[in-house]
């Protein structure tokens, strides 16, 4: 079966402790596409999405069952190299958060920590992903200044380009333009049509526009009560879910009858 | 209004007339010979310089090996363990020997290293007894450091496929150098001047120290025994000046170095 899934999710719980916060998800996630990831807050989208590249191991009492598969091998068991896990499924945050290093050692941060020393290689690996990030134009002759100098809509691609840096084959989004202007959202929109070619790209969005605009398959997310663990309620093409839903719940929250 | 400004007037005021008051007394002390000779017979005259170098050399050692521990017990509570039991009551212990005496902590260290442990009337003795005095100020002031870094770059570093101990080496520590630094500083200061401590541990022979093993009169011992002997007053003023001015510099200089961290944000 030459798959074109990326992830393949079957039955997957997650727990807080003892409260389960995700009950039987399973959805797939195919390569080389943007997936949009929509819901009311507070319904384990931003979780799910960081059960993805393990993040939610750094959390004390975070539990998960059932089984996540990337390109077919089970990301949690024992012997999981999680290390190379997160290098191959690369994350940017809500908030940007470059480190207080300047905008080329943030980028070379990634590589330094994976063994690259040679500075001419480091060089080229800075340059590229500026670039593919659509960052280095604006920051080329700057590369010394601290990251934290840039804009808020500079830090985040600054964001995108230290993960390019490390050679994923997967991106995670959880809300990244939220704290973003909209002149730099659409430029990050625009970046994320352009890296889709290369890379997997899922996104967990509040906007609903955006999910429209830039995704080609939507999973929408549900919790019928903030105690009760959330579902994937419908998982389908964008065009399906925006214009024609079979669920009436997904319905209710694209027209926006409940936020 | 004015009642706190005068309060703040009174606090300066206070520190004015005691730098002042020993300034007068110390400064007809003061001379080369008076820093760089040794004392001089019954009368001790000439110099406090095996003094200057004993007090030195007891606070470097100190630091040297305590710094250390401190800082490393600091990463370990703070980064690696859980909140929970175990690092409450870890806590617990370090604020309650803060709050031991000095006096009772130099006593300790007679027993416990000059006589058990048969490292005698030391440097070594009393630089351990010391790292007891500064290790909960360090631990506190280090873990505090690392509490206010932020979680977000933790989070950075770790989803790019880092290690723990990468992210705390390349990220977390480098941010909170600056703090840690005034840590250190504090703990420097505290233990230049510190009597009781040393007095029973370092010992009270007049002696320039080279190695751990050696005895040697710290600044403050030496101020102690002159003050209650009251034969020297002038030499006993002079040390308590230049112990002043020697804790004042390195403050300065530290300044300097670390900056205003304070400032920092």
């Amino acid at each position: 079966m030459a798959s074109e899934n990326k992830f393949e999710i079957k039955d997957l719980d997650f727990y807080y402790s003892d409260f389960e916060a995700l009950e039987a998800i399973t959805v797939n996630i195919r390569k080389n596409t943007i997936t949009a990831f929509i819901g009311p807050s507070g319904c384990g989208k931003s979780t799910f999405l960081r059960t993805l590249n393990r993040m939610n191991d750094l959390i004390e009492g975070a539990k998960v069952e059932g089984s996540v598969t990337l390109d077919g091998t089970d990301i949690y068991t024992a012997d999981t190299d999680v290390v190379d896990l997160r290098r191959r499924v690369g994350m940017i945050f809500q908030q940007p958060n470059p480190f207080p290093l300047s905008i080329y050692e943030n980028v070379a941060y990634g590589p330094r920590i994976h063994g690259i020393k040679n500075k001419a290689k480091l060089d080229e690996i800075v340059e590229r992903s500026l670039t593919n990030a659509a960052l280095w134009k604006e920051v080329k002759d700057k590369l010394n200044q601290p990251g934290t100098d840039l804009s808020g809509g500079q830090q985040q691609r600054l964001c995108i380009s230290r993960v390019l840096a490390v050679n994923p084959e997967v991106l995670l989004m959880d809300e990244p333009c939220s704290a973003i202007d909209p002149t730099s959202t659409q430029k990050i929109e625009d970046l994320m049509d352009q890296l889709k070619e290369n890379f997997t790209i899922v996104i967990v969005t509040h906007n609903m526009q955006q999910a429209a605009r830039v995704s080609e398959y939507t999973a929408f997310f549900l919790a019928e009560d903030t105690n009760k663990p959330a579902h994937l309620i419908e998982y389908d093409l964008t065009d399906v879910i925006f214009t024609n839903p079979s669920d009436k719940r997904t319905e209710n929250y694209i027209t926006g009858r409940f936020g | 209004m004015i009642f706190l400004w005068g309060n703040g007037l009174v606090t300066i005021v206070i520190l004015a007339l005691i730098i002042g008051y020993v300034l007068v007394k110390g400064l007809p002390a003061m001379s080369l010979e008076f820093i760089f000779t040794s004392p001089k017979g019954v009368t001790q005259s000439g110099g406090i310089f095996p003094t200057i170098i004993a007090s030195i050399y007891v606070t470097g050692l100190s630091i040297l090996i305590g710094a250390p521990v401190a800082v490393g017990a600091a990463i370990y509570l703070s980064e690696y363990t859980k909140e929970g039991r175990i690092t409450q009551i870890i806590r617990f212990g370090a604020d309650a020997l803060a709050g031991v005496p000095s006096i009772v902590l130099g006593l300790f260290g007679l027993s416990l290293f000059v006589y058990i442990l048969g490292l005698g009337w030391s440097m070594l003795s009393g630089a351990l007894t010391l790292i007891l005095m500064i290790l909960p100020i360090i631990m506190r002031t280090t873990e505090d450091a690392l509490q206010a870094v932020p979680n977000a770059w933790r989070q950075g570093s770790v989803g790019l496929g880092a290690t723990k101990w990468q992210t705390i080496r390349k990220v977390v520590l480098p941010a909170a150098t600056p703090r840690i630094m005034t840590g250190i500083v504090l703990g420097v200061g505290r233990v230049f001047g510190e009597t009781a401590a040393v007095m029973f541990t370092a010992g009270l022979a007049i002696n320039i120290p080279f190695l751990p093993n050696e005895p040697g009169r710290t600044m403050t011992s030496h101020l102690y025994l002159l003050a209650t002997e009251g034969t020297s007053m002038r030499t006993a003023y002079g040390t308590a000046l230049l112990l002043m001015g020697i804790i004042l510099i390195f403050n300065l200089g530290a300044r300097r170095l670390f900056g205003g961290s304070k400032v920092r944000r």
